[in-house]
């Protein structure tokens, strides 16, 4: 306990690091989700395909073998383009990028299904309703759709950020360092690695009960004058 | 012809497809140390879970406390972490380095791996066995009592069966979760799908071949996983589908009803 004292500097500081990863990765997989949710309910069948690939590879996949592609593979390629046309020197991505980026796109695939599934829910006749009232597109989105497909989604949305914020501990292997990495330097330089990797798990508990509470919150409010039938 | 192909592939191919068929077999190695680690720890993450479920599903506070912290705890908290736990962790105490099971088993990175999938997916799978022991239907539980069936008969004959059954779909989800989460192996020097896959970027300095390999070689076994249990499902899970959808598609000249 004394050691986890002296060491709360570098694990608060990796697990600002993890929160800042989850959060960020969380913006980019509801944008590639909304994105993702277009494409497939489009008609257009280049963009349903496309989108179905997408979900299928990021699904399919495990998120550190991406992880580990996007970092190395990643780097490499944006690198041979460079020097091949001379648009730039040496490039770098850095592992916080390469960590968000690819599981915000992992993360992304499984928003998507979600987000098409809830506003799928959404009666058709809304939308029509929309539409007579002279509405345009974007006053459907935001009036109509978006307010409900919150409440449908939620339940999803929530399932997939509890996943998605157990997954950014992954980004530990190429060395980013947040709060498991730290941890690790700590203990194996103390020798104590049961309990640093301990403390470690208790933080993640602790962000998960919170993000858990959050959410219900947010539901609560979402759900405003909404009955809900019991299974009782 | 077949070295024609080969000096094309090898002048034409952006990734060097030849070095990946030097390698096949290190793969084929790879994939069945993966199939391998997720099949028994699933195996006896589920044989776990069956009893602790009945326990989360029942109403004894005593043992339902500590069952409900250990799901808790290895479903609020990384795979990654939980391996690193055990496999670095447990060293830390002298006494389990100095007991019987250190040097069989503690001591070897495989069998930490295995201890913590087995953990994880029982901890996920007592919860979702336990939730749908709780939605069987109550007159189902009633006609069982009426018919005299004591508590342990009643458990084997009418809620295990059919709650096995509802579990299905969610339960291919847990395998695939499964699938992916035994790459944390890797990390822990274990030659499984992706370690084969790093050893050879490793090797031969390489950043594309081996992660994409890999990539390919999971993206199938999820496929297959997908398409088996969908089988399963359709065997298993027959009685409850919608009666309705037979008669969607009326036959032509045959006037169509509705009960």
């Amino acid at each position: 306990m004394n050691l986890i004292i002296e060491y709360q500097g570098q694990l608060l500081a990796g697990t600002w690091v993890t929160i800042q990863l989850a959060l960020t990765s969380l913006v980019v997989a509801v944008m590639f989700g909304l994105l993702g949710a277009w494409a497939k309910l489009s008609k257009n069948i280049v963009a349903q395909k496309t989108a179905a690939g997408y979900t299928t590879i990021v699904r399919g996949v495990p998120d550190l073998v991406l992880i580990l592609l996007v970092f190395y593979g990643g780097q490499q390629l944006i690198n041979s383009f460079g020097s091949v046309t001379g648009l730039w020197d040496y490039v770098e991505i850095s592992q916080f990028a390469a960590g968000a980026g690819t599981i915000g796109i992992v993360f992304g695939g499984f928003m998507t299904e979600t987000f098409r599934g809830a506003i799928l829910a959404i009666p058709k006749g809304q939308i029509e309703a929309g539409v007579a009232c002279g509405m345009t597109r974007f006053t459907i989105f935001h009036r109509v759709i978006w307010p409900q497909m919150v409440r449908y989604a939620l339940p999803g949305f929530s399932n997939n950020w509890l996943v998605q914020i157990k997954s950014t501990a992954l980004v530990s292997v190429i060395g980013l360092q947040d709060v498991v990495y730290n941890g690790f330097v700590a203990g194996r330089s103390t020798r104590q690695l049961f309990t640093f990797m301990f403390a470690v798990l208790m933080i993640y508990l602790v962000l998960t009960a919170i993000s858990d509470v959050s959410l219900r919150l947010l539901d609560r409010k979402y759900s405003k004058g909404i009955v809900r039938s019991d299974n009782g | 012809m077949g070295e024609s192909i080969i000096a094309f592939l090898d002048t034409w191919s952006p990734l060097d497809l030849v070095l990946i068929g030097q390698n096949f077999d290190r793969f084929l190695w790879g994939a069945l140390v993966t199939l391998q680690l997720t099949v028994i720890s699933l195996v006896v993450g589920g044989l776990l879970s069956i009893p602790l479920a009945i326990i989360r599903a029942g109403n004894n506070p005593f043992l339902n406390a500590p069952v409900w912290a250990f799901t808790y705890l290895f479903r609020g908290t990384p795979l990654l972490v939980q391996t690193y736990l055990i496999y670095y962790g447990l060293g830390q105490f002298e006494w389990v380095r100095e007991s019987v099971l250190w040097d069989p088993i503690l001591s070897k990175a495989w069998w930490c791996a295995l201890i913590a999938f087995s953990l994880n997916t029982a901890a996920y799978t007592t919860e979702l066995l336990r939730g749908s022991i709780e939605t069987t239907s109550v007159g189902e539980v009633e006609a069982a009592k009426a018919c005299g069936l004591g508590k342990w008969m009643r458990l084997r004959r009418i809620v295990l069966p059919s709650a096995f059954r509802r579990a299905l779909p969610a339960y291919s989800n847990e395998v695939i979760f499964m699938l992916h989460g035994s790459v944390v192996a890797s990390t822990i020097t274990i030659q499984d799908l992706l370690g084969v896959g790093r050893w050879l970027n490793g090797r031969y300095y390489l950043a594309y071949e081996g992660f994409i390999t890999a990539a390919v070689f999971y993206l199938v076994i999820v496929l297959l996983i997908s398409r088996g249990f969908r089988l399963w499902e359709k065997n298993w899970l027959q009685h409850l589908y919608p009666r309705e959808s037979v008669e969607t598609k009326p036959k032509k000249g045959v006037a169509s009803f509705r009960i």
